[in-house]
């Protein structure tokens, strides 16, 4: 019930944005959220930017999942 | 000419002789179409004939990529190449709607000529009708085509067994999403072009080169390749198992299809093969397929196994699941 | 031609993906450890990831409610199917919505016969729609949960402030905290965590599970849909499991914050009035659904055009409910691929894009 795709602004207007991922572009509504720029990432769904993507959470996360990886007991990376 | 198709130019008199002439013929310029006779003769042809015929409703009828001219002939030599046959000669039969802009019939028949005009193929016979303003969706081809074997090549499913991979001559969806997007009513804009071309020049010289090689061959239309391969699986009685890491997509396809809640895997293609090759020579068939334009992004995704039937796929994150037939076209969806 | 898609490819590593299996079935007790995952998309991406056999033994991933397709009643299809075929409205609706089994028909088959359905990807391409044809009723088919509810009001809103008076709603709005208290006091489910939904929390924030988790004791993780994401998330469950504690965390953290998006949230205020919502298959849950408020009756479909979506009890041999509630497995019903499957569906749970039974049926024939 939740398809939504990480994209990124690449043009800011009244309520709306244009994002693209992948290459490919849409325009979206952003009256959900607040002061969006150029260059962040929004999650999409439904034509709608429902919530911001936090770059830095982001990259924690995949930090952890690295050390996860890396200290893998059985040896096997 | 008018500059929009009428009821007139479907009765057989003279608007319809003048829309051949003056029209039809300035773009099927050959000795077989020209005498304009009621069938094309073909002369006497050595070899065993394959046969095999489509239609072509594309709406819109022009989009990034090609064209509604271009997919009816492509589509039709593909089906005779993916069963080992050369196209010789199709015939094109056009269903037009009143009021059909004479511009969109021109540029339709431009795609034709070009595409025979590539493979080398005589557009050898027509036909024309023309139906009242909302009973046609502008305009309908049909083509039949006929062509020869190369070498007596048949597709052999019975021949598939363990240890023969599963090879794609390029990447999955391009098509589809070429149209979808082109439809304008989803708002996406997406650099995709469709992949339709012929694969007679990819195709065929494979044939003779690994001769005794390559099992069978389809071409992955509607359902994409995720339908083709159950088929294949059927008709082979055996397990395939796809390799979900090596199929090939365009990160623009992927863009679409992560928005829209597609799978590339049902998207349709008009410019790729499906083959099932023997395991020894797969690594080289994929070597002299990326030699070529259209098999650059040719892959390897996966391969014939032991036991059972039907489609399953080792997905990225270590798992199996089973790649099944859809229910229907894809719709854009939320969940 | 493929660089990769940023915060989608860097979450499906096979690599790490291993790694965490590993650490699951570590942790994992000698009986499989029985956990809920409330959201649709997370079955279809569990099913589509081919995760279930890689923890078979380990663990039991039971689908919940969160489809929200297969918690709209029939007659909502008959409803919608009448706003047609009776008041002459063109339907737009998500692609989801075609295929659903109301008591005798279904849109698309209805389609088939004449009744004007646009698929739509976003409710304001519907306000767009009714702009365009002022002669003509609209009525969007407003199904979902908390992700969708403010994207629906969004559109009511916008259609209020251009002044599009054609434009309708027909609403099915279901809220999931109160579905996943039913769940976890319901003794024959027996939930051992709750694998959250990772847009929803976005919108409603995390905090919206810690009565679940503080009142009834039940682990709640919530986790984003990739393949890590839900093993780290699956993983981060087992382990409150073995600390024996029952807390609120946080796997999606670049998307979903504890509070969550609270300017939705004020939208959804202003557009939408809790109420008590009827669930296929399990029955009425109070203050579980989202109603049009009175200031936004305008573009209420039920009341404009006095068609009322009715709940009533199922067919009898549909077990779809049992499903929902995680009772039984798809494979359990005895009409699960005899009788009911995606072309020819019984219930809802076969043909919704994440129904239970869809997702088992299409992948998991392994």
């Amino acid at each position: 019930m939740c398809l939504g795709v990480p994209a990124k602004i690449l043009k800011t207007g009244d309520a709306t944005a244009v994002v693209e991922l992948g290459g490919v572009r849409r325009e979206i509504s952003v009256m959900l959220i607040d002061d969006v720029s150029v260059g962040e990432w929004v999650i999409v769904h439904a034509g709608f930017a429902i919530e911001k993507l936090s770059e830095d959470a982001a990259k924690q996360t995949l930090a952890l999942f690295r050390e996860i990886a890396e200290a893998d007991p059985s040896g096997d990376s | 000419m008018h500059d929009r198709i009428l009821l007139s130019h479907g009765e057989g008199g003279k608007r319809t002789r003048d829309l051949i002439e003056k029209v039809i013929a300035r773009y099927f310029d050959n000795p077989v179409l020209s005498p304009f006779l009621d069938a094309g003769l073909l002369g006497r042809i050595d070899g065993e004939i394959a046969f095999t015929t489509d239609g072509y409703v594309v709406t819109p009828p022009f989009f990034p990529g090609g064209d509604i001219g271009r997919l009816a002939v492509c589509g039709t030599v593909n089906d005779l190449a993916v069963c080992g046959a050369k196209t010789l000669a199709i015939s094109c039969g056009l269903i037009l709607e009143e009021g059909l802009p004479l511009d969109t019939l021109e540029r339709a028949l431009s795609g034709m000529r070009d595409a025979a005009k590539e493979t080398g193929i005589t557009i050898a016979c027509g036909d024309t009708k023309v139906v009242e303003r909302g009973k046609g969706d502008g305009i309908f081809i049909t083509t039949a085509g006929v062509g020869v074997s190369v070498d007596g090549w048949r597709p052999a499913p019975s021949e598939i067994r363990p240890g023969d991979r599963i090879l794609l001559t390029g990447t999955m969806g391009d098509h589809q999403v070429a149209v979808l997007v082109a439809r304008q009513n989803l708002s996406i804009d997406a650099p995709v072009l469709s992949d339709v071309a012929p694969l007679s020049g990819l195709l065929l010289p494979l044939l003779t080169r690994f001769a005794g090689k390559v099992r069978f061959m389809r071409d992955p239309t509607r359902g994409g390749v995720g339908v083709t391969l159950n088929e294949m699986a059927a008709a082979a009685n055996a397990r395939f198992v796809l390799d979900e890491a090596r199929l090939p997509v365009r990160d623009s396809v992927r863009g679409v299809c992560e928005i829209l809640g597609f799978d590339p895997l049902y998207l349709a293609n008009e410019g790729k093969a499906v083959l099932i090759v023997a395991g020894d020579a797969a690594d080289a068939i994929v070597a002299v397929l990326r030699g070529h334009p259209y098999g650059r992004e040719a892959a390897i995704v996966g391969e014939v196994r032991e036991g059972g039937s039907g489609v399953r796929m080792r997905t990225i994150a270590g798992g199996v699941r089973a790649v099944d037939y859809p229910v229907g076209d894809q719709l854009p969806r939320i969940c | 031609m493929n660089r990769g898609m940023k915060y989608i490819d860097e979450f499906r590593d096979p690599a790490t993906a291993k790694v965490l299996v590993e650490r699951i079935r570590r942790d994992a007790g000698d009986a499989p450890v029985r956990l809920m995952e409330v959201c649709g998309t997370h079955t279809v991406a569990i099913a589509r990831g081919g995760i279930r056999p890689l923890l078979a033994g380990a663990v039991t991933m039971l689908s919940g409610p969160g489809c929200p397709v297969c918690v709209t009643p029939d007659g909502y299809i008959d409803a919608a199917i009448a706003l047609g075929t009776e008041r002459g409205a063109m339907l737009a609706s998500f692609g989801d919505m075609l295929r659903v089994p109301g008591r005798t028909s279904s849109l698309e088959k209805e389609k088939g016969a004449g009744l004007e359905v646009r698929v739509v990807y976003s409710p304001l391409d519907a306000v767009t729609l009714a702009a365009a044809t002022p002669d003509r009723e609209v009525v969007f088919l407003g199904v979902g949960f908390e992700t969708t509810a403010p994207a629906i009001g969004g559109a009511i809103k916008t259609a209020s402030v251009r002044g599009v008076k054609n434009f309708t709603v027909l609403p099915s709005l279901r809220t999931i905290p109160e579905a996943m208290g039913v769940l976890a006091s319901d003794p024959d489910v027996r939930i051992e965590g709750f694998l959250c939904p990772a847009h929803v929390s976005a919108v409603i924030g995390t905090d919206a599970y810690r009565a679940v988790a503080e009142t009834r004791g039940i682990p709640c993780v919530v986790a984003g849909f990739e393949p890590l994401d839900i093993l780290m998330g699956i993983s981060m469950l087992l382990r409150q499991k073995k600390e024996g504690i029952a807390r609120v965390e946080n796997e999606y953290s670049r998307v979903a914050t504890t509070t969550g998006n609270r300017k939705a949230q004020a939208l959804m205020r202003d557009v939408f009035v809790p109420c008590d919502a009827g669930w296929r298959g399990i029955g009425v849950i109070p203050g579980s659904g989202l109603g049009i408020s009175d200031a936004y009756a305008a573009f209420d479909a039920e009341k404009k055009f006095g068609i009322p979506v009715v709940f009533a009890q199922e067919k009898t041999a549909c077990r779809c409910g049992d499903v929902l509630k995680g009772k039984i497995l798809p494979a359990d019903c005895p009409l699960f691929g005899n009788g009911c499957v995606p072309e020819e569906p019984y219930g809802p749970c076969m043909v919704s894009s994440e129904g239970s039974c869809a997702a088992y049926y299409k992948y998991g024939a392994i």
